[in-house]
C-alpha cells in the first residue's frame, strides 16, 4: 500500500522512464535513425505532457520513500521549467539535426533520460537520491556532448566534460560522506535535525564546502567554471542549447534544495560562500566574455554571469531570495532558448557558422529576426523594459533586503561591463559593414516560434508575468518554510502623501 | 475627474503607432517610407493634441498630482502615472517637438520606416519618464530610452557612429545602475515605490562611518550620490559630459534635436523630482560642490566651444554650459532658482533644438559640419541667415527671447547664495556671446568664397515652416514668461516649502544629538 502511494508520487518520473526505454527499444528495433524524427517529436510531446501534468496536477506536498523523494511546490516549479525548456530545445533542434546529418534517435532518448535525472535531483530529499539524479543527468550529458563522433572538437568537449564532471561528482560524494559521518544520516531533514545551535561542527562544515564545490561545478559558477566555454563551443549547437538551459535550472534548484533542506537552520554558514561565488561569477562572466569571437563561447560566459546573478538570490537567504532566484532561472531559460534558436539557424553555404562577425548587417536581410534577437540581447543585458531587467531587479532587491547592498552594487557594475558584449552583437547586426557573403538564417517552424515567442515574452512579461511570481513564491515558501530568516518589517510609512 | 486615461494614451499612442508600422507596413521602398512618415506625423500630432487636452484640464493651483492613474503591476510594483506643475511642461515640450522632428526628416530615404519606428518608441518612453509616479516605472522609461537612441546613433549616425553609440550607451547605463540600487534601498526603507509617498518620506540623514570615513548626510547622502551619478551623466554636468559631444556630432540631425531638447532634460527633471525633495539634507550639503561644478561647467565648456571647428560640437558644448545654469538654479533651492531652472530647460529645448535643425539644413546640402567649409551664406540664403541670427541671439540670452529669462533667474538665485559662483557663472554669459556670435559670423557673414557654396539653395517652405513654431515659442516665453511660471509656480512653491521645512528639522536633530544632557 505504502509503496503504491510512493510510486504514485513518482508517477511523472516513472512514466518518462518507461517512455525513454520504450523509445530506445523502438529505435533500436525499427530502423535506427530513420525513425529518429518520430522519436524526437514523441519525446517533445512526452516532456510537454509531463510538464502539464506536474504544473497543473494538484498542489504537490507529498513525500515518498521515507522522505527520500520530495514532491513540493519548489520541485514542481523547477520541474516545469526544466521540462518546458528541454522540450523547447529538442523541438527547435529537429530542423538543425536533419540538415547537418546529426539526426540520431539516441539524442532525444538521452535528453529525456537527462531530464529524468534532473527531476530526481530537484526532488531529492536525501543525499543519495540527489547523487543518483545527478549522475543520471551527467552520464546522459557526457554522451550527448560527444555526439558528433567524427569531430575532434566534439570529442574533446565530451571528454573534458566527463573528466571534470567526474572530479566534481567525486567532490560531492566526499562531501556527502562527511555529512553522513558527522550527522549520522543522509536524509536532508535528518541532517537539519542533527545540526544544533547556529554554527556547524567542523566536519559538517567541510562536508558542506565539498557539496557546494560539486554543485558549483554543475551550475558553472566561478571558480569551477573552466569547462564551460570549451564544452559549449565544442558540442553540437543543439546540445549546447540544452546545456545552457535545463541542467543549469536543475543544478541551481538543487543548490537551493540542499542548502535549505539540510542546512536551512544555519544560513549564515553558506550564504557568504554563495555570495562570493556570485560576485566572482558575475565579474568573470562579464569581463572574459568581452574578447570572445565565437557566439557559443560568448553564451558560455554569458551563462556564467547569469548564474552569478541567480546566486545572489540564494545568497540573500530569504524566501524572497529563493523566489527571485527561481524567477531568474525561468527567465534565463526562456532567453537562452530564444537566443539558441537563432544561433541554430546561422549558416553559410549549408554549413553552420558561429563567429559573431558573421552576423554583419543581418538586420538588412532578416529584419524581423534581427529585431527579435535584439530584444533578447537587451533582455540578457538587463535593460528595461525587457523581462531580464525584472529578473535582475528581483535578485538585487533580495540582496538589499538583507543589508547586502554591496552585493547589489557589484552586481549592477558587472551588468554594465557585460552590456558591452551583448551590444557588440547588436552592433554587428545593425551597424556592421558588408564584407563577404552574409550569413543565412534558415529556420524551421519550431525555431521561428521559439525565437519569436521568447522575444515576445521578454516584452509582454513587463506587463504581466501570468502567475509565475505567485508560483515562484509558493515554491520558495515550500522550500524555506518556517526556517525563513525573519526580516524586520520595513519601516512603516509615517507621513501621508504630499498634497 | 476624467474618465479617460489621458496620460497612458499620450505615452502609448506613439508606441502603438510604432507597433503598427513594424507589424503591418510591408516593404522597404519609397512608398512605404512615405506612408511611415505620414503615420508617424499623424501619431505625433495626435499625441500633441491629446497632451494639449491634458494641459487645458490641468489646474495649476492644485499642487497634488493630477490625471493620476494607478494600477497594480508586476512584482508588487504599481503602474502609476500623473503630472504636476513641474512635469507637465516637459510633457508638452516633448509632444510639441516631435512633429517638428518628424517633419525635419521628411526627405530622408535610408530605412525611413525603421527610423520612424525608433523615433515613435523614443517619444513614448520620453513622455513616460515625465509622467511616471513609481520609482521602477520611472527607471524603466529612463533606461529604455537608451535602446532606440543607441540604435538611431548607430544606424543612421556619422562616421564614428559606433564609438559614439557605445560611449553613449555604456556611459549613461553605468550612471543609471547606481540609481537602480538606490531605488531598491528606498523601496526597502519606505516599503513602497510610490513617488508621492516617497516625497513625504524622511530618509535618515544621521552621519555614519564607512571604513573610518565619516559620511555627512548618512544614508540620505549615499542615496543622493547614487541618483546624482545618474542625473549628472544624463544632464550632463562637467566633468561627466564627455559622451555628449560625441553623441551629438555622430547622431543624425533629428536625434540631436531630441537629445538636446528632451533627453538632457531628464537629468534636470530628475534633480527636481527626486534629489531636491527626497534628499533635502543631502542636497543642502552638496549645494557648494554642485555650485562650483556648475560654474566650472559654464566657463570651461564655453571656452571649449570657442575652440571647436565642428558646428554640432560647438552647439553640444554650449548645451553643457546652459545645463550648468539649470543645476545652479535647481540647487540654489529658491523659488527664483527652481523656476529659472525649469524655464531654462524649456527654453533650451526650443533654442538648441532649433540650432541643431539649422545645422541640419546646411548639412543636408553640403554634407559637412566643418565651420571652415562655410562663410557668406547670407548671400545665397538670406532667410536662413535671419533665422540663424534669431536663434544665435536667443542662445546668447538676448532680452526678449526665452534664453534671457532662464539665465537671469538662475543667476539671480545663485547670487543670493554664493556671490563668487554667480560671478564666475556670469562671465560665462559673455563667453557664450563670444562663441555664438563668432560662429554666426564665420558661417553666414563675409564674402562667399567657397566655390561649393555658390549653388547652395535657400530653405524650402517645409524647412521654413518647421522654425515658425519654434520662433513663436522663443518669443512668447521671452516676452511673457508667466505662461510658464504660472503653471510651475504653485508646485515649485510647494516643493520648496517641503524642502525648507525638512531642513530645520535636521538642524534641530543634530542639536539634540550634540547636547544629550538637556534631557530631550
Amino acid at each position: 500500500m505504502m509503496t503504491s502511494l510512493d510510486l504514485y508520487t513518482l508517477m511523472p518520473e516513472v512514466a518518462l522512464s518507461v517512455f525513454a526505454l520504450v523509445a530506445l527499444m523502438f529505435g533500436a528495433f525499427f530502423g535506427k535513425d530513420r525513425v529518429a524524427g518520430a522519436v524526437l517529436w514523441l519525446s517533445v510531446i512526452a516532456l510537454l505532457v509531463a510538464a502539464v501534468a506536474i504544473g497543473w496536477g494538484g498542489r504537490g506536498d507529498a513525500q515518498a520513500f521515507f522522505g527520500m523523494f520530495i514532491d513540493d511546490a519548489f520541485a514542481r516549479f523547477a520541474k516545469v521549467t526544466i521540462l518546458l525548456s528541454a522540450a523547447g530545445v529538442l523541438a527547435m533542434s529537429a530542423d538543425y539535426l536533419v540538415r547537418h546529418g546529426l539526426m540520431r534517435f539516441e539524442l532525444p532518448v538521452l535528453v529525456v533520460l537527462a531530464v529524468i535525472g534532473m527531476m530526481v535531483m530537484v526532488s531529492a530529499g536525501d543525499l543519495l537520491t540527489l547523487y543518483m539524479g545527478l549522475e543520471l543527468q551527467s552520464m546522459a550529458l557526457y554522451v550527448v556532448a560527444a555526439m558528433r563522433r567524427e569531430s575532434a572538437r566534439s570529442s574533446e568537449a565530451g571528454l573534458k566534460y566527463f573528466v571534470l564532471g567526474s572530479l566534481s561528482s567525486g567532490m560531492l560524494l566526499y562531501g556527502a560522506s562527511l555529512v553522513y559521518g558527522y550527522a549520522g544520516t543522509t536524509n536532508l531533514a535528518g541532517v537539519m535535525e542533527a545540526i544544533t545551535g547556529d554554527r556547524l561542527s567542523i566536519g559538517l562544515l567541510f562536508g558542506l564546502v565539498f557539496l557546494l564545490v560539486g554543485l558549483a561545478f554543475k551550475v558553472s559558477a566561478v571558480p569551477f567554471h573552466m569547462w564551460t566555454p570549451d564544452v559549449y563551443e565544442g558540442s553540437p549547437t543543439p546540445v549546447t542549447a540544452f546545456f545552457a538551459t535545463a541542467p543549469k535550472v536543475a543544478a541551481m534548484a538543487m543548490i537551493g534544495r540542499l542548502m535549505w533542506g539540510a542546512f536551512g537552520g544555519v544560513p549564515g554558514e553558506w550564504t557568504q560562500v554563495i555570495a562570493v561565488m556570485a560576485v566572482l561569477s558575475m565579474f568573470l562572466g562579464s569581463i572574459a566574455g568581452i574578447g570572445q569571437r565565437d557566439i557559443k563561447r560568448l553564451m558560455a560566459y554569458s551563462s556564467i554571469a547569469h548564474v552569478g546573478f541567480a546566486l545572489i538570490g540564494l545568497a540573500a537567504g530569504t524566501v524572497f531570495g529563493v523566489q527571485s532566484t527561481l524567477i531568474y532561472m525561468a527567465v534565463y531559460a526562456v532567453m537562452n532558448v530564444g537566443t539558441f534558436a537563432f544561433i541554430l539557424s546561422m549558416e553559410r553555404d549549408g554549413r553552420p557558422v558561429t563567429a559573431i562577425d558573421d552576423l554583419n548587417l543581418l538586420a538588412r536581410a532578416e529584419p524581423l529576426k534581427a529585431l527579435a534577437m535584439t530584444v533578447l540581447l537587451f533582455s540578457l543585458t538587463g535593460v528595461p523594459p525587457m523581462l531580464g531587467f525584472f529578473a535582475k531587479f528581483g535578485v538585487l532587491k533580495a540582496a538589499v533586503d538583507v543589508q547586502m547592498g554591496w552585493l547589489s552594487v557589484l552586481g549592477v557594475v558587472a551588468s554594465v561591463i557585460g552590456a558591452y558584449y551583448y551590444l557588440r552583437i547588436v552592433y554587428y547586426m545593425y551597424f556592421g559593414t558588408q564584407r563577404d557573403t552574409p550569413v543565412e538564417s534558415r529556420m524551421g517552424g519550431a525555431q521561428w516560434v521559439a525565437l519569436m515567442g521568447s522575444a515576445a515574452a521578454m516584452i509582454i512579461g513587463a506587463f504581466s508575468l501570468f502567475g509565475t511570481e505567485a508560483a515562484a513564491e509558493r515554491a520558495a515558501l515550500s522550500l524555506v518554510g518556517e526556517n525563513a530568516v525573519v526580516i524586520p518589517a520595513p519601516v512603516a510609512v509615517a507621513t501621508a502623501p504630499v498634497d | 475627474m476624467t474618465t479617460y486615461p489621458l496620460l497612458s494614451i499620450i505615452t502609448f499612442l506613439p508606441i502603438v503607432a510604432a507597433l503598427i508600422l513594424a507589424l503591418f507596413l510591408r516593404g522597404e521602398d519609397e512608398g512605404a517610407g512615405r506612408n511611415a512618415k505620414w503615420l508617424a506625423l499623424v501619431a505625433t500630432v495626435a499625441t500633441f493634441l491629446v497632451s494639449c487636452v491634458v494641459l487645458a484640464g490641468f489646474d495649476p493651483q492644485n499642487t497634488a498630482f493630477q490625471f493620476v492613474e494607478d494600477q497594480p503591476w508586476i512584482m508588487g510594483l504599481r503602474y502609476k502615472l500623473g503630472v504636476d506643475g513641474i512635469s507637465i511642461l516637459f510633457v508638452i515640450l516633448t509632444t510639441f517637438l516631435m512633429p517638428l522632428v518628424i517633419l525635419s526628416t521628411w526627405e530622408m530615404t535610408d530605412r525611413a520606416k525603421d527610423y520612424m519606428i525608433a523615433f515613435l518608441v523614443l517619444e513614448g518612453l520620453m513622455i513616460g519618464v515625465f509622467v511616471a509616479l513609481d520609482l521602477v516605472l520611472f527607471y524603466l522609461f529612463f533606461e529604455a530610452g537608451l535602446i532606440p537612441m543607441f540604435l538611431i546613433i548607430g544606424i543612421w549616425g556619422g562616421k564614428d557612429r559606433i564609438y559614439a553609440a557605445f560611449k553613449f550607451f555604456l556611459y549613461t547605463f553605468l550612471g543609471s545602475v547606481f540609481m537602480l540600487v538606490a531605488m531598491i534601498v528606498m523601496y526597502r526603507m519606505a516599503g513602497t515605490t510610490d513617488i508621492p509617498t516617497l516625497l513625504g518620506f524622511d530618509f535618515p540623514s544621521d552621519p555614519f562611518t564607512i571604513f573610518g570615513w565619516s559620511l555627512v548626510g548618512g544614508t540620505q547622502m549615499l542615496l543622493f550620490l547614487a541618483f546624482f551619478a545618474s542625473f549628472a551623466v544624463k544632464m550632463p554636468m562637467w566633468p561627466v559630459h564627455t559622451w555628449l559631444p560625441d553623441a551629438h556630432v555622430q547622431a543624425p540631425t533629428a536625434a540631436s534635436v531630441l537629445l538636446a531638447a528632451v533627453l538632457l532634460k531628464m537629468g534636470g527633471y530628475g534633480f527636481l523630482r527626486f534629489s531636491l525633495p527626497m534628499f533635502p539634507e543631502a542636497s543642502a550639503i552638496a549645494q557648494g560642490p554642485i555650485f562650483w561644478l556648475s560654474a566650472i561647467a559654464i566657463v570651461y565648456t564655453s571656452l571649449v566651444a570657442l575652440a571647436q571647428s565642428d558646428m554640432k560640437k560647438l552647439i553640444a558644448y554650449s548645451s553643457v554650459a546652459h545645463m550648468g545654469f539649470v543645476t545652479l538654479g535647481t540647487f540654489a533651492a529658491s523659488e527664483q532658482g527652481v523656476q529659472g531652472a525649469i524655464f531654462q530647460m524649456l527654453s533650451h529645448g526650443f533654442i538648441s533644438g532649433a540650432l541643431f535643425l539649422l545645422v541640419g539644413v546646411i548639412y543636408d546640402r553640403m554634407h559637412t559640419r566643418e565651420i571652415d567649409a562655410y562663410g557668406g551664406l547670407v548671400n545665397r540664403m538670406p532667410i536662413y541667415a535671419l533665422i540663424f541670427l534669431f536663434f544665435t541671439m536667443a542662445n546668447v540670452g538676448l532680452p526678449g527671447t526665452s534664453g534671457f529669462v532662464g539665465e537671469f533667474l538662475t543667476l539671480m538665485a545663485a547670487f543670493q547664495v554664493n556671490t563668487w559662483v554667480a560671478f564666475v557663472a556670469t562671465s560665462g554669459v559673455i563667453l557664450s556671446a563670444a562663441y555664438a556670435l563668432w560662429l554666426y559670423r564665420r558661417v553666414t557673414l563675409g564674402r562667399l568664397v567657397r566655390t561649393g557654396l555658390r549653388s547652395i539653395t535657400e530653405m524650402t517652405p517645409r524647412e521654413r515652416w518647421i522654425f515658425v513654431p519654434l520662433i513663436a515659442m522663443t518669443i512668447l516665453l521671452g516676452v511673457y514668461p508667466r505662461a510658464v511660471t504660472d503653471i510651475t509656480g504653485p508646485s515649485v512653491a510647494a516643493l520648496l516649502n517641503d524642502y525648507h521645512a525638512s531642513l530645520p528639522a535636521a538642524d534641530a536633530a543634530t542639536e539634540v544629538a550634540a547636547a544629550p544632557a538637556d534631557g530631550h
